[in-house]
């Protein structure tokens, strides 16, 4: 009944506590929420910016809204969740620490995955290549790119700190997806994605 | 209270249910007035399960009424819902006990203007109370009581329909598991109280409505009630769906008439919408229920935010819009959205894509029927509803 899911959507189903509400900025096709709903019994609820992903979610069973993460975050009350998740996604909004702060507004904890703009392979094309780095991550031109705003793994850990965020748990994957437990210097290196637990302190 | 019915009220309540409540405790209205006794008239399909939570609400709009999914007593049409009610249908009498119930002030058979006041035995007419959708929602509460229904699967309703499950979702909230309010609003607009209020004035205009009186006269302001329907009609349409069904045909001729006669195919489909209703439906019903959509403002009702009428709600909503309705637009659809999200309540939102204007939530939109049966399968899995056999 609970088919696999994409590994960094696994790790982030893996950091929610059963039965507990949590709100998914992004859900896209809903495999996120259907996974938590099903295999962890949560009160999971989406918000997603292409109309098309809200329709399936909902024809689905899914609670999904159409709404952007910078826009409608700011609807909900304080601490209506426990978790609030953006998975791959906060590279693309308008103002990241705006949304990091009302996600941390809106959920006891947030959970934040996105890829890492300092993996090896992104510096050596753009440091030797010198052309607009091309990955598997992040596989769009410079000139049509959803993504605004990239980071690396150390920006999103000195944003956290500017911020006086708690990071309660990180991972690292390197690009075949598996977990890597590295230093942070070596990690910002071979990390080609990373899933950060987030909680006010 | 049976004596002094309509043609249509008979052949609507010989073909359907009704109850006289209010005999004890009369309906307290929002104009202060009490109302009883009242008769409600409402259509069932199915039957209520053991443990009563199968039982499904439908709010009908304006116009409709309680034949959601058999022929009409008076037109002999097949039921307005029929592509979402019936058997193997989104909404299957197998599995749901659905109820819809003719809204206070119509006329099909509940109580409004064309029954008599009890306190003087003469027909109401304008000395009906002006009602509310707060006050058509207390009735539906009412019948539910009555039959021992303690709450609701499911209220579903576009329009004023949607209305009424908004009323329904904020005054009832324990006996609403899931409510699906489709093409509507919190509130009825500007343009939209400006609409209602032209089809109003074409009624009162009317010399045959005899200031409401015309049963006594024996007259029949249909021509007023005619045009009403046909400035009403405009708006359930959207521009490009007229474009499309007529753009400047011509109605039976091959050149203009240089005549003020239906030379349009679109004229004579409006004068043939119009013509058509005034058969089915009561001039003095439509002055009501026209008024009960103007004065709806949920917001308004609580302290002016919306927000609160929703305050703690554990009922799953489901809201649907369609891109070219321009009597409820979807900006107002994704306001309740706005306001349930401050309540932190259970919501799902889907715009469909639709060029048939307000009307496509009556008409065959597979985007529609895919949200709901999916809303509906979540719903009834939450529920511990057992599954379409």
């Amino acid at each position: 009944m609970n088919a696999p899911i994409r590994v960094d959507l696994q790790l982030i189903a893996d950091m929610v506590e059963p039965g507990t509400r949590a709100l998914d900025v992004g859900c896209g096709d809903g495999a996120l929420l259907a996974h938590l709903m099903n295999a962890k019994r949560v009160d999971a609820r989406g918000m997603e910016l292409s109309q098309a992903g809200v329709n399936a979610c909902v024809a689905n069973g899914l609670s999904v809204i159409q709404g952007d993460a910078d826009a409608d975050l700011r609807d909900y009350p304080d601490d209506a969740f426990d978790y609030v998740i953006l998975s791959q996604t906060l590279q693309a909004t308008r103002e990241p620490r705006r949304v990091l702060e009302q996600m941390l507004r809106v959920g006891k904890r947030a959970i934040v995955s996105f890829p890492n703009f300092a993996h090896w392979q992104v510096r050596l094309r753009l440091v030797f290549g010198g052309r607009m780095p091309e990955t598997a991550s992040l596989p769009h031109k410079w000139y049509d790119t959803p993504n605004i705003h990239l980071c690396s793994i150390d920006d999103f850990r000195a944003l956290c700190r500017t911020m006086g965020v708690r990071i309660e748990r990180g991972i690292v994957l390197n690009s075949k997806s598996r977990r890597i437990s590295l230093p942070p210097l070596l990690a910002n290196l071979i990390g080609e994605q990373a899933v950060f637990m987030l909680r006010r302190d | 209270m049976l004596d002094d019915l309509t043609d249509a009220e008979r052949k609507a309540l010989a073909q359907c249910r009704h109850a006289i409540l209010g005999v004890d405790r009369p309906l307290r209205l929002d104009c202060g007035v009490d109302l009883g006794p009242y008769r409600v008239a409402y259509q069932t399909y199915g039957a209520l399960n053991d443990e009563k939570s199968n039982a499904v609400l439908v709010c009908h709009p304006l116009t409709c009424d309680q034949f959601v999914a058999d022929r009409h007593p008076v037109t002999g049409k097949e039921g307005w819902w029929e592509t979402l009610i019936g058997p193997g249908k989104i909404l299957d009498p197998d599995r749901y006990f659905i109820i819809c119930i003719n809204v206070l002030g119509h006329c099909m058979g509940t109580t409004g203007p064309q029954a008599h006041d009890p306190a003087t035995g003469q027909p109401w007419n304008l000395r009906f109370p002006v009602v509310t959708i707060g006050d058509m929602v207390r009735a539906q509460a009412a019948l539910l009581d009555h039959l021992g229904i303690p709450d609701l699967f499911c209220v579903i309703g576009g329009s004023m329909g949607g209305m009424q499950v908004l009323e329904w979702a904020a005054t009832y909230p324990r006996r609403v598991f899931s409510a699906v309010p489709i093409a509507c609003a919190a509130h009825h607009s500007a343009q939209n109280i400006a609409f209602h209020e032209v089809g109003r004035q074409a009624i009162m205009a009317d010399p045959e409505w005899k200031g409401g009186d015309y049963r006594l006269h024996q007259t029949n302001p249909a021509r007023g009630l005619a045009v009403a329907r046909m400035t009403a009609h405009i708006t359930y349409l959207s521009e490009q769906a007229l474009q499309r069904k007529f753009g400047r045909s011509l109605q039976n001729r091959d050149a203009l008439g240089f005549g003020f006669d239906a030379d349009f195919q679109v004229e004579s489909y409006l004068r043939h919408q119009g013509s058509t209703f005034v058969d089915r439906f009561d001039a003095n019903s439509y002055l009501y229920i026209t008024r009960a959509m103007d004065y709806f403002d949920l917001a308004g009702a609580h302290g002016g935010v919306l927000a609160n009428a929703f305050k703690g709600t554990a009922t799953r909503f489901c809201l649907m819009s369609f891109t070219s309705d321009w009597l409820f637009p979807t900006r107002e659809s994704r306001a309740v959205v706005h306001a349930l999200n401050a309540a932190a309540a259970n919501v799902s939102f889907v715009e469909v894509d639709s060029d048939k204007g307000h009307d496509a939530f009556l008409l065959d939109e597979p985007e529609m029927f895919r949200t709901l049966s999916g809303f509906l399968k979540g719903a009834a899995t939450a529920r511990g509803l057992r599954s379409a056999s």
